[in-house]
């Protein structure tokens, strides 16, 4: 059985952050969990209907988590990830027709449909992928910190990245590096927080707990699972837990987290309640936990309690826009999967090879076009 | 002109890069207050300063994905990994990241990053400390490998490495270090990565070599007749290797001879061998032949010159490959 709690926050500050944001801030939220819910269902039906190759793992259910650390960060912090990672492809700024078009292998794709669902990479939009090797981008993200801190205190100058302005005075940045609770047990992730602690690097490690490492629940797979905080303490950085299931509750807790680790230029961790409602990827039996238990995970959908609150609370948005806002989502989305379908697959006589190297070896594999010397007549 | 070893045309390197680029950062196991396992970085940490010069905790997989991630960000960072063998707890990060992400997000990320790593035997040290791995690395696509063997071409090559835009994995024979010294520019100058240089011209047989084993088969062919003409190749680049270097000499001796410290099976020299007889094939008036480590696990130090191929060995297959 899954240890992990829904329980609403028990905090409650005397004035919430996200209560003095601009409506439309706030409306803009709900829309792209909206939007992320549609992509990932539609995403599950072209896997099923074998558009999607390889492997592919959804983000529905955990549409809060995304959101809400996204929104408390400036456009050009830098942020890595593991394999679950189109909701951050999007929350980014992604575009959805790339982002489709990626895992049907099409040349349109975010990397020319060479990386597929696990490898997101949207540079202009700092996000430096997806990653297949779980725990592997943990020290990645030290080194973005590294490099951010480098920056400001080095360099006194922005490295050259594209939007970049040159002579643009460097600023605080601060990185993101989300991971599964998975990743946990990964040696990696001790290595990267050591660093990161040690060195007093800006970067949050988000936990994006869901109970579940593919099979394994949380308290059969890590110690100290009730509380997770304490492996950040191992390293003298900062822990928190945090509710992932409101969105205006995770953002009040985590953006002074941000707005902290930003000015004081040091590490966090953070342990992100969440909950996934599919199976780890497309092809699991879950035989790991129970329907009751998904259902009462989705009886406290992020999305429903998001747009009660904007309908219901706060009162700034009518039932007739959130209708409208679910339709537009459905065509964006019918318009990234037809962009996707629509699109050429790379042409193997100039795609295959390219890029491995900026200048590869004369006569390397596979083009056998050795030109001086005896040309083997067979290649 | 100074006159340097090969530890101390590194450092210079390392220096003056540091000083033409201030995205050059180095980090690693004892780099900075210590100046490296093997004295490589010495005095750079006071020069540039702890923030430049980076001691980090005993954590190659740390060290390696904080480079990654560095790099990723545009910088141009210089891990050390104080010896071959410990390229195993960092291989994740090199192999599964630093080496795919130009196919993988088709150009937009690049991870211009210099590996450093001491490597081979000869020193007394045992296995993990005294390997030879470079055909591993060299089998990843992504990977550039470079290995020179003198002070000369271990600057001009370092300064290669750190301006390329690709991960270079920059191998530096520890058994030659501090074993001679040759004259090295203090001027700027690089070497290209893939360009093997000739060390003797000849005419009846190519050895193709590279890091510390140069000097053995420099060693045989003062043992040999004075009337075998050796054709001395030092391949200086694993990966891209000069394989006109290699071909335009083959067709003009016949015969080669592949001289490598690593086990024999599935070494760099198959490749070479493969590629020779697919160039060259009508051209050889002998097989190509393979002097290398047995394919056995470095052994300690009493048996370390057993396993080492050496002037004997290299000379005696001159000799079957002539006599063919």
């Amino acid at each position: 059985m899954a240890q992990i709690s829904a329980k609403p926050p028990t905090t409650s500050r005397p004035r919430r952050l996200s209560a003095g944001l601009p409506d439309t801030t706030v409306i803009g939220w709900l829309r792209q969990m909206v939007l992320i819910r549609e992509f990932e269902n539609r995403t599950g039906q072209a896997y099923q209907q074998a558009k999607i190759g390889g492997f592919c793992h959804l983000y529905t259910g955990q549409e809060a988590a995304v959101v809400g650390t996204i929104a408390a960060t400036e456009p050009d912090d830098p942020i890595v990830t593991a394999y679950r990672d189109h909701g951050h492809a999007l929350a980014r700024g992604m575009d959805p027709g790339a982002c489709m078009a990626e895992m049907f292998g099409k040349i349109t794709g975010c990397a020319k449909g060479k990386g597929g669902s696990m490898h997101m990479f949207d540079k202009p939009h700092w996000l430096f992928g997806g990653h297949g090797i779980v725990g592997a981008q943990t020290p990645l993200g030290a080194g973005l910190a590294f490099a951010a801190k480098y920056e400001y205190e080095v360099l006194r100058k922005p490295l050259p990245n594209p939007g970049v302005e040159q002579g643009s005075p460097a600023k605080k940045k601060v990185a993101l590096c989300y991971l599964g609770d998975g990743a946990l047990n990964q040696g990696a992730l001790h290595e990267a927080m050591n660093l990161a602690g040690l060195f007093g690097l800006p970067v949050i490690y988000v936990v994006e707990n869901n109970g579940y490492s593919m099979g394994t629940s949380i308290a059969r797979g890590t110690t100290m699972a009730d509380d997770l905080t304490k492996k950040a303490d191992a390293y003298g950085i900062t822990g928190r837990t945090i509710d992932g299931f409101d969105v205006m509750h995770l953002y009040d807790e985590f953006k002074p987290l941000v707005d902290e680790c930003r000015a004081a230029q040091r590490p966090a961790f953070v342990d992100l309640k969440t909950y996934r409602y599919l199976g780890h990827s497309m092809s699991d039996p879950q035989k790991y936990r129970t329907k009751d238990e998904v259902d009462q995970f989705k009886a406290k959908d992020s999305i429903d309690r998001m747009a009660h609150h904007l309908m219901e609370e706060r009162r700034c948005l009518p039932e007739d826009a959130f209708m409208a806002m679910q339709k537009e989502a459905k065509e964006v989305v019918r318009a990234a999967l037809e962009f996707a379908e629509q699109s050429p697959a790379p042409d193997p006589a100039t795609e295959l090879y390219s890029d491995v190297l900026v200048n590869p070896m004369p006569g390397m594999s596979p083009s056998g076009e050795y030109v001086r010397g005896a040309k083997n007549p067979l290649l | 002109m100074p006159s340097l070893t090969l530890v101390q045309s590194i450092n210079l390197a390392l220096q003056q890069e540091m000083e033409r680029d201030e995205r050059v950062v180095i980090l690693g196991e004892d780099v900075g207050l210590n100046g490296g396992v093997f004295r490589v970085t010495e005095g750079l940490q006071k020069r540039f300063g702890p923030e430049r010069v980076v001691d980090t905790p005993l954590a190659e997989s740390g060290i390696m994905g904080t480079a990654i991630g560095l790099a990723m960000a545009g910088m141009r960072p210089i891990p050390e990994i104080q010896f071959e063998g410990f390229l195993g707890p960092a291989y994740d990060q090199l192999v599964n990241h630093a080496a795919r992400y130009r196919t993988r997000t088709r150009g937009a990320v690049t991870i211009p990053l210099t590996v450093r790593v001491p490597v081979g035997g000869g020193i007394h040290a045992p296995e993990l400390h005294s390997d030879s791995p470079e055909a591993i690395y060299a089998h990843h696509p992504g990977l550039k490998v470079v290995m020179p063997a003198t002070p000369y071409d271990a600057k001009g090559l370092l300064l290669s490495a750190i301006r390329d835009p690709d991960p270079v994995v920059f191998f530096e024979p520890k058994r030659v270090y501090r074993s001679f010294r040759e004259e090295v520019p203090e001027d700027d100058y690089t070497i290209p990565i893939g360009e093997a240089k000739v060390v003797n011209e000849g005419t009846d047989v190519t050895v193709v070599t590279w890091g510390a084993t140069v000097f053995e088969c420099l060693a045989a062919m003062d043992k040999l007749p004075e009337d075998v003409s050796v054709e001395l190749i030092d391949l200086r680049s694993i990966y891209p290797f000069d394989l006109d270097a290699v071909v335009n000499s083959v067709q003009k001796t016949g015969r080669c001879v592949v001289v490598h410290e690593a086990p024999k099976t599935a070494g760099f020299g198959a490749e070479i061998a493969a590629s020779i007889q697919e160039h060259g094939f009508l051209h050889l008036k002998a097989p190509v032949q393979r002097v290398a480590g047995f394919d056995t696990v470095m052994p300690y130090y009493k048996l370390e010159l057993d396993y080492l191929p050496d002037a004997k060995r290299v000379g005696e297959a001159v000799q079957q490959v002539l006599a063919y």
